[in-house]
């Protein structure tokens, strides 16, 4: 009996396992515990969460290894942790330190400006961020086992979500309705291998779990990015800006789990107390536009 | 025969999939109402302290306990093992299951997602074929009540195991595309217990 690690099955079925559930921004183990207790499937275990990187500006990295491993002793649900764009020694670091995914970030200062990780080269799997479906085929193709649509993170500006979430939806509804021999240009179009646009035409959907991400505060925003055709959702700055971040958490668990029943959405909506206060997006200088980076 | 999925969290549509193939009417259960309809449930992969919560948010634990006491077959694969055991190690403090099948549990017994891994293991269905196991941050089973069968196990560590008409996998066959293990559950499990039923 030979057991392999590291299989695209094992990374991508790791992925399946989160579906239907929500992934929560902590920067400590009390936070953690409160995100776990909530019925988080995950944490993603970082420094600061995106509303603070953005008010203190400044380069944003990896965290430091010990606050991970705490939070990693915190809990019994996966913990994730992030790193730069192209930074292969950070995911190698969080490789070594058994976090369970890796993300891949823009929210992160990238340090590499034309190249991502090739994550083939990892046992952990990764989650990137995509805009379309021409980027989330590219991280895929570097080996990217989840997507997630990019968002304006640190706003609780639910807009830019939703635009790439229409953005990736419409372009792979686009692929199913074309002919076979239309593939071709349309993988020139996407600038994405041939392989994986024809793959998308065929199945009407992305080869790994998609979950959305940036700028989702509120139950109705949660189950509004499940009625989109997300698998899940990531929550950062949402829940621990908020005035009650215990209940704000379990009510949005609860709505992406019933996203599709409105009244269910209107129980967990009532008496959260204050949302995380927000940024429109569009009074957001362009360089300081998160969702932009990466390519 | 109606066979449910428990559809809180996890990876539900591999295991809808997998009872199609299988010729089964799928029936997705979040409500009591749709807990009512069915003959059997499958509990599927996810992360166990999520599925249990909402199970009792949404007020079906207790339902869904009571139906496997009265006699309902289940399946639970990997979260669904935890949720089927009576009991829980290296839970999440206040971890609830469903429990009904003797056996002892570990969470993430494995490793964490790093050890996560895929091998070719015996499963004691009569065929003497491997069959293609998937782990992913997997439990096994630390201690086996009386009248438990251990159906598969890796380094000596049970992973499959059955008491009567429930049965638990460390694995997900769900991920494979083999329907093997859902084939059982149907014909060796759910059916003969709801013929006697009968």
């Amino acid at each position: 009996m030979t057991e392999v690690t590291g299989t695209a099955r094992v990374k991508r079925g790791m992925a399946e396992m989160l579906k239907g559930g929500v992934i929560m921004d902590v920067v400590n183990a009390d936070q953690a515990k409160i995100a776990e207790d909530a019925g988080a499937v995950a944490v993603m275990a970082l420094e600061r969460v995106p509303a603070d990187i953005r008010a203190q500006g400044g380069v944003a990295r990896m965290s430091d290894p010990d606050m991970i491993e705490k939070i990693q002793a915190a809990v019994s649900i996966p913990v994730m942790a992030k790193a730069r764009i192209g930074h292969f020694v950070e995911a190698q670091v969080l490789q070594s330190l058994g976090v369970d995914y890796i993300d891949e970030s823009e929210v992160l200062t990238p340090s590499d400006l034309e190249n991502h990780i090739d994550k083939w080269d990892f046992t952990i799997p990764f989650v990137c961020g995509a805009t379309n479906l021409g980027e989330a085929l590219r991280r895929i193709n570097e080996g990217a086992a989840m997507i997630r649509s990019k968002g304006e993170a640190g706003t609780g500006d639910v807009s830019n979500a939703m635009m790439h979430m229409r953005k990736i939806g419409g372009e792979i509804r686009r692929l199913s309705s074309m002919r076979e021999d239309e593939l071709y240009v349309a993988a020139k179009e996407l600038q994405a291998p041939f392989a994986l646009v024809k793959e998308v035409a065929e199945t009407g959907k992305l080869p790994v779990v998609l979950f959305t991400a940036g700028g989702i505060a509120t139950p109705a925003d949660a189950a509004l990015m499940m009625s989109m055709g997300a698998d899940g959702v990531f929550i950062g700055s949402g829940i621990f800006k908020s005035g009650n971040p215990a209940q704000r958490a379990a009510a949005c668990v609860k709505a992406t789990t019933f996203w599709d029943d409105p009244k269910v959405v209107a129980d967990a909506s009532r008496g959260l107390g204050e949302a995380m206060v927000g940024i429109n997006v569009a009074d957001l200088p362009a360089p300081h536009r998160l969702s932009e980076r990466g390519w | 025969m109606k066979v449910g999925v428990l559809a809180l969290q996890g990876d539900v549509r591999e295991h809808v999939s997998a009872l199609i193939a299988c010729g089964v009417t799928p029936i997705s259960v979040r409500r009591s109402a749709e807990l009512d309809q069915i003959d059997a449930l499958i509990l599927p992969g996810g992360e166990s302290t999520t599925i249990a919560q909402l199970s009792e948010v949404f007020g079906i634990y207790d339902q869904i306990k009571d139906r496997i006491v009265q006699g309902m077959p289940v399946y639970g694969s990997c979260a669904g093992m935890i949720l089927l055991a009576n009991e829980i190690l290296d839970a999440k403090v206040g971890q609830k299951s469903f429990g009904g099948l003797d056996i002892t549990v570990r969470r993430n017994a494995f490793g964490r997602q790093v050890d996560s891994f895929e091998s070719d293991i015996a499963f004691d269905d009569g065929s003497a074929d491997l069959i293609r196991a998937v782990f992913i941050r997997a439990p096994w089973v630390e201690r086996v009540g009386d009248g438990v069968q251990v159906l598969a196990a890796v380094d000596k560590h049970p992973v499959a195991v059955r008491s009567q008409r429930l049965f638990a996998t460390s694995f997900h066959p769900e991920l494979t595309g083999d329907h093997r293990i859902h084939r059982y559950f149907i014909e060796e499990v759910a059916r003969p217990a709801l013929e006697k039923v009968k």
